[in-house]
């Protein structure tokens, strides 16, 4: 019994690290851009891959990759949301129209960076094994890649926390969250910091990619299903609000491993329900105003 | 005012609808079997999109569960097409959709913008990992066989619930009914100011064009003759009508009609040998339509029109 509870709750801990991480990008892109991007499970898949290729052809660690995956895809969501978003959001004539244009324009980088993968890595399941010998933690026994998995997303998470409150651009990024006229009155550069969102966004899922490479097998079309947990949690937590998606990562990802002990089959009708009943009772989420 | 009354105003387009109708019902006696086929296709996606453009065009509500009003037909023609005559079990399909899309109707009523979008995907997907869970734990199987019909009777089916949804959708344009829903589309809160039934309208809207798509996935499934959640309830079935319109535009009623055609025979063409390259050239096309043709297709034509006149 007491082997089952730490199972459950270091697995908990585990999926939830990643869904925060994965969660938060999703979150920053929509909170201050207002861009709800579909394709932010591309980013991950695109991290993922490009581990897997880094470290079967070159031997270079999942570890390492990290830090080169990191610039690139914050590069990468930098200059999408230049070439796209930037542009779209001059036209439109509401931010509500902007949403919902945005959201659609994001399906379209969806399929594009989707098929782009399958032609380069095609359709198969790819996998690699990385320190995949067993650590027991008081009886209950993990592969050491998910515990590190784990320590990099709370790391990666806490640090993301640490730059948003303390530093100045944190604060221009949460003031531009809030009210985008009044921060821009007040000196921040708005289109900056909106194009810096994104990027982060982009570099957050790349992460989750490269440690979520690490624990399962990937195949180019995975990145769906990341995109539905990213914005089921961020539903959970307050669209917008970055406190309510690491929470809501955690608590998605105990809800789902104890559904998961009890019938695996049901996980994902647990999330969606959950994910139905949040909108209906409270669509702001646990974080929202 | 809208491209509906000026049709109404021309009989020569009137009467080439018309001809064009009567092409469509004589078809199958002079062209091949495949073509026939191609047809059921391409009005698959027709209905769905025009059905789809018939709630979220005039109301600007864009709904991603059409995968669910689709797939839903398709099971009822799998669970009953067996005991019931085809007429019947199609007019079932459509009509537990309807049920279905009025329910969610009524559930969703609060919720607006993004939550709306977001909310009709839910529960789609929610529908489809039920229905796989509900198989394989108590019918024990993955998927279902349907009873088999042929591609003649499919294509009749088709154009009948094609026409019937371009009637419905033409005299909604043209009614009260249709501005009321405009209304809602331009501002919600003073539609309703004006003694609107907003809730009532959006819902029954709604109910109506998921009665399409449910009858469209009853015949369908018959064509497929196996179906399981992963094809009925595919995800791109939520997204092609979304995409199709706003390629072809919404702002006029052939908008969506041009753009399931054109994209789903341009699917046709390149599916088979680059199915990669053709999912790459439909990204691609939504965010160049997106991002220079808000109008789609319509508006570009519109445009050219204009200038034409001009010159």
């Amino acid at each position: 019994m007491f082997v089952t509870v730490l199972d459950v709750i270091i697995g908990g801990l585990i999926s939830g690290g990643i869904y925060a991480l994965i969660a938060v990008g999703l979150s920053l892109q929509y909170g201050v851009g207002r861009v709800l991007n579909v394709s932010h499970g591309e980013f991950i898949m695109i991290g993922a891959f490009a581990t897997w290729s880094l470290y079967t052809v070159f031997g270079i660690s999942p570890l390492i990759s990290l830090v080169i995956c990191g610039p690139i895809f914050f590069i990468l969501g930098f200059v999408i949301n230049r070439a796209i978003f930037e542009y779209l959001r001059s036209k439109s004539e509401s931010i509500d129209a902007f949403a919902a244009s945005s959201l659609l324009a994001s399906f379209g980088l969806l399929f594009i960076i989707q098929n782009v993968a399958l032609i380069i890595w095609k359709a198969d399941l790819r996998g690699y094994s990385y320190l995949d010998s067993s650590v027991s933690i008081l009886g209950a026994v993990f592969t050491a890649n998910r515990l590190i998995a784990l320590l990099f997303a709370v790391v990666i998470s806490l640090s993301f926390y640490i730059f948003l409150t303390r530093t100045r651009l944190g604060k221009a990024i949460r003031a531009a969250a809030e009210d985008p006229v009044t921060a821009q009155v007040m000196g921040v550069n708005i289109h900056r910091v909106l194009a810096i969102c994104f990027g982060l966004g982009a570099l957050m899922a790349g992460l989750a990619g490269v440690l979520i490479s690490m624990m399962y097998e990937m195949r180019p079309t995975m990145g769906l299903e990341y995109t539905i947990i990213a914005i089921i949690v961020v539903v959970l937590g307050g669209l917008g609000s970055i406190t309510g998606s690491l929470v809501g990562g955690f608590i998605l990802g105990f809800i789902g491993t104890i559904v998961t002990y009890i019938d695996p089959g049901l996980s994902l009708i647990a999330y969606y329900v959950i994910f139905i009943l949040m909108l209906l009772v409270k669509p702001t989420g646990i974080f929202g105003k | 005012m809208d491209s509906a009354r000026v049709i109404y105003k021309r009989p020569f387009s009137l009467g080439m609808l018309f001809l064009f109708l009567i092409l469509l019902a004589t078809m199958p006696l002079y062209v091949q079997p495949y073509f026939i086929i191609l047809l059921n296709t391409v009005f698959m996606y027709i209905i769905i999109t025009l059905s789809w453009a018939i709630f979220s065009g005039p109301t600007r509500y864009i709904s991603l569960a059409s995968a669910a009003f689709f797939g839903v037909g398709a099971y009822v023609s799998a669970v009953i097409g067996q005991v019931l005559s085809l007429p019947l079990f199609i007019a079932t399909g459509g009509l537990v959709s309807f049920i279905l899309a009025l329910f969610i109707g009524l559930l969703t009523l609060r919720l607006k913008g993004i939550y709306f979008i977001i909310f009709t995907f839910g529960v789609s997907e929610l529908i489809r990992h039920f229905i796989l869970w509900w198989e394989a734990k108590f019918a024990g199987t993955v998927g279902r066989w349907v009873v088999a019909v042929d591609h003649t009777t499919v294509y009749y089916v088709m154009l009948i619930i094609f026409i019937l949804a371009l009637l419905t959708a033409y005299h909604i344009r043209r009614s009260k009914f249709g501005l009321a829903l405009r209304s809602i589309g331009e501002h919600e809160e003073a539609a309703a100011h004006i003694g609107i039934s907003v809730t009532i309208l959006k819902t029954i809207t709604f109910a109506i064009s998921a009665f399409f798509m449910g009858a469209t996935g009853a015949i369908m499934a018959t064509r497929w003759t196996y179906i399981d959640p992963g094809i009925a309830f595919n995800p791109l079935f939520s997204f092609m009508p979304v995409l199709m319109a706003i390629f072809g535009g919404i702002g006029q009623l052939y908008g969506p009609i041009l753009g399931a055609t054109i994209l789903t025979l341009l699917e046709e063409v390149l599916i088979t040998e680059f199915p990669y390259y053709y999912m790459l050239l439909f990204g691609i096309i939504l965010i160049a339509v997106i991002l220079f043709l808000p109008n789609g297709l319509v508006g570009l034509i519109e445009k050219l029109g204009k200038r034409g006149n001009k010159g």
